[in-house]
């Protein structure tokens, strides 16, 4: 593990190594050289299976965390790769030149998240959603209980109890 | 590697072939006759859930497919968010149907990991049990489902009933038939009841009886044979283009399984070896998992002999309704019955998690692999390759 | 009901290519026009059918009673306890149920668990092309009233604002027997002249609509289709 944490320190600025067990470790890498360093690493450093990609939507710091987890698999580690872009006009490069499914990934994402991925093929066309027309729906902002109860019809007599609440209430 | 004989399989010569536009549509005239666009589901008796596949004809050729999947989608990754991570427990089951222990598992190992929580040795072996009982209740139908797309239904029949009485087994141990809700944050929610292991291996012998059936129907079947052999060929190299994992992985030659590879739970105390083929189609996939079945029987019973009598099943943990789990992210995976299955789990330190993302094998099997092998397919194969593939869309879409 | 000048409208946003208005030219060598949406759908208001006679109507609810025809669409993941139901362990043959492959041949449908938007678009679709009398059995909680889901920006909180349902077989998931005993009081209510599910359809039928085309939001079909 180690050994791959230095080489890849050596050729690019990386920062924030978090190692949560032996085999899994979690760097950040900036906006502009994520792709360079997922390609050296497929490339050079073995990891030829492609894990997942996915964001994480950071509302507070208006930022969009995306992950791409990598996996050795003679080795038999992973390495994370996380990078921070910003949430307005939100746009990364896109990486299904190196594997097929990363286009499935992206595809995703611009829908649940409206992140754009240029280039990427059939990014803009509907995934799971169908006709929606709100904001995308995985973003922190968006309020799914206040848009179904607005929607669907609640059908009358649900009681929904915070459990601590309800807990407290029942014990006092 | 076997010579292909089949004309029906991917061709690398595409200049007889429509091209592709841009768009990843075919440049083709749909109303020349020539070209015919079929819809295969949404629903479909063959798949686990409702998926469409929009294939483009030409004669009985399929010359381009393009999966729909989006029928089941409930955003459980975005009602997770807004839940307590104990809440989080109900919900993440129902993510896919035919297997919902793992979903239980890896969310427990999850918060177990973020907040440092050792688990006692008499979970961890239940957790085992269950994790294979859930193996093979899914195998139970997935074996015999291989021939219920060629027709032979009474596979299926068998199947199905064997796997009710695995589902007892699940009743009597949790009292849930399908959701079971045993695997909690810290172990387990009980112990083994009295003669569970006598009704254990009764149930296992008929299975065992079941193989020596469904080796006859299946794998000495003219009929199967011929329909299977050198159809839905997956290419080694596309293993890693296309993050193929799991069965399908290990019927093309490749030893890779979680169980083995990044050892989880007990099984680094179980003695098994990895099961592979090298033949790469529908026939190398469905040995693969019938061994998969034997290997899960024994796994069972070595599980069963090893395991203490009593002990500790559940660990301290802090009242879940006020529980907070330390910032952190972590990933961790599972063998399921398709292949890799994975949580990556981000917490900043509330009560509820910030995000939970599933990792399904179908994922990739479903949609850019199952695309690329439907080109030149028969168009009386698509379903069986589908089903080979042991796609399950809930897991696509969450 | 059928605004013809808004219908088109409202469907030239999401038409497909295939949909189009064209010429085709036939086998005899004379060139037609086909329009695809008008041609192949009918766009006429289902009607109530009352009963003429009502000894003879109560032997044919007898009739319709004991042959109940399934529809093998499963929308959620309720359909995994249709293959134990129909396979020897509970064996639903035995009470006159069988699973059908189209709903041309089929009188109930089973809506098996919750449903995504996108599926109710289709369940809509089939349910209008099944042929009446017809039932519907909503399984689980989540048809009731949300259930696990009622939250979910996705999913459809009750069934019955979109769809007649006759029977709910409440539970997250409702065992086979639970099912089963769904079917017998299905045929105790088609016995007694109580599913009425298609009359209630058509009579109410701008309601149903209405609230169907509030969340399905790229409805690029025909009002009614059979």
């Amino acid at each position: 593990m180690e050994n791959y944490i230095e080489d890849i320190k050596l050729r690019f600025d990386v920062k924030d190594i978090v190692s949560r067990r032996d085999n899994l470790s979690f760097i950040t890498c900036e906006k502009e050289k994520t792709i360079a360093l997922i390609t050296h690493m497929k490339n050079n450093l073995g990891f030829t299976h492609f894990v997942l990609l996915t964001a994480v939507d950071w509302i507070e710091d208006g930022l969009f965390q995306l992950t791409y987890i990598l996996n050795n698999p003679n080795a038999k580690i992973d390495i994370a790769v996380r990078t921070m872009i910003s949430r307005e006009n939100s746009e990364m490069e896109s990486a299904h030149k190196l594997w097929q499914q990363v286009a499935t990934y992206q595809r995703e994402l611009r829908e649940m998240f409206g992140i754009n991925f240029p280039d990427s093929p059939g990014v803009t066309d509907n995934f799971i959603l169908e006709g929606w027309d709100d904001i995308p729906p995985y973003r922190r902002d968006f309020d799914t209980k206040k848009y179904a109860e607005e929607t669907y019809f609640p059908r009358p007599g649900r009681e929904t109890n915070d459990p601590a609440e309800y807990m407290k209430k029942k014990l006092s | 590697m076997k010579e292909q004989k089949n004309i029906f399989n991917w061709q690398p010569d595409r200049s007889k072939y429509p091209k592709v536009k841009e768009n990843g549509e075919l440049d083709i005239d749909l109303t020349s006759e020539k070209f015919i666009k079929l819809w295969q589901g949404p629903n479909h008796p063959g798949v686990t859930g409702n998926m469409a596949i929009e294939l483009t004809v030409s004669g009985d050729e399929v010359v381009h497919a393009k999966t729909h999947v989006g029928y089941l989608h409930r955003g459980f990754e975005k009602l997770m968010e807004r839940r307590l991570w104990i809440q989080c427990f109900p919900t993440c089951i129902r993510m896919c149907v035919a297997e919902p222990d793992y979903n239980e598992y890896l969310l427990a190992k999850s918060a177990e990991e973020l907040s440092g929580i050792e688990v006692p040795e008499m979970a961890e072996w239940l957790r085992t049990l269950v994790l294979e009982m859930a193996r093979l209740q899914s195998l139970l139908r997935t074996v015999p489902g291989q021939a219920g797309t060629l027709s032979l239904g009474v596979g299926v029949q068998w199947g199905v009933y064997l796997r009710d009485l695995v589902l007892d087994l699940f009743e009597e141990l949790t009292g849930g038939r399908v959701y079971h809700m045993y695997i909690l944050p810290g172990g387990v929610r009980g112990l083994l009841p009295d003669g569970f292991k006598k009704r254990m291996e009764d149930v296992l012998k008929k299975i065992e009886e079941f193989i020596v059936n469904i080796e006859n129907l299946m794998f000495k079947n003219i009929v199967f044979k011929k329909r299977t052999i050198g159809v839905g060929y997956i290419d080694p190299a596309w293993v890693d283009q296309f993050g193929i994992v799991g069965p399908n992985a290990r019927a093309a030659g490749f030893k890779r399984d979680v169980r083995k590879d990044y050892p989880y739970l007990k099984y680094n105390e179980l003695d098994f070896d990895v099961t592979y083929e090298t033949d790469s189609d529908i026939f190398a996939r469905s040995v693969v998992r019938k061994k998969e079945l034997i290997l899960t029987l024994d796994l069972i019973r070595q599980i069963m002999a090893k395991m203490p009598e009593k002990g500790d099943f559940k660990a301290q943990t802090p009242n879940v309704l006020h529980w907070k789990i330390p910032a952190g992210e972590t990933y961790v995976r599972s063998e399921s019955s398709r292949g890799e299955y994975g949580f990556y789990t981000v917490s900043d330190g509330s009560t509820m998690p910030r995000r939970i993302n599933l990792r399904g094998p179908s994922y990739t099997h479903a949609v850019s692999l199952l695309e690329k092998m439907l080109i030149n397919a028969n168009l009386a194969d698509v379903h069986s390759i589908m089903v080979s593939l042991q796609t399950c869309p809930p897991e696509i879409e969450r | 009901m059928i605004n013809e000048n808004n219908n088109s409208e409202n469907l030239n946003k999401f038409l497909h290519k295939e949909n189009e208005i064209r010429n085709v030219e036939t086998p005899d060598g004379s060139i037609i026009q086909v329009d695809p949406l008008n041609d192949y759908f009918c766009t006429d208001r289902p009607e109530v059918k009352e009963p003429k006679n009502k000894v003879i109507e109560k032997f044919l609810n007898w009739a319709r009673a004991e042959s109940l025809w399934v529809l093998g669409f499963g929308t959620g993941c309720g359909s995994i306890e249709i293959p134990p139901l129909v396979t020897p362990r509970f064996d639903a043959y035995r009470f006159g149920v069988q699973m059908r492959p189209t709903p041309r041949q089929s009188n109930v449908f089973i809506i098996s668990g919750y449903l995504a938007v996108k599926t109710l678009k289709r369940v809509i679709r089939t349910y209008e092309q099944m042929q009446g009398p017809k039932y519907v059995l909503a399984l689980g909680s989540c048809t009731i009233n949300g259930g696990m889901y009622w939250d979910s920006y996705n999913t459809i909180n009750r069934l019955d604002h979109y769809i007649p349902v006759d029977v709910y077989v409440a539970g997250c998931m409702p065992r086979p027997e639970a099912l089963l005993a769904g079917f017998n009081k299905l045929k105790e209510r088609i016995k007694d002249g109580r599913a009425e599910g298609a009359n209630e359809y058509a009579e109410k039928f701008d309601w149903y609509k209405s609230n169907q085309k509030k969340i399905v939001k790229d409805w690029n079909m025909p009002d009614y289709n059979w």
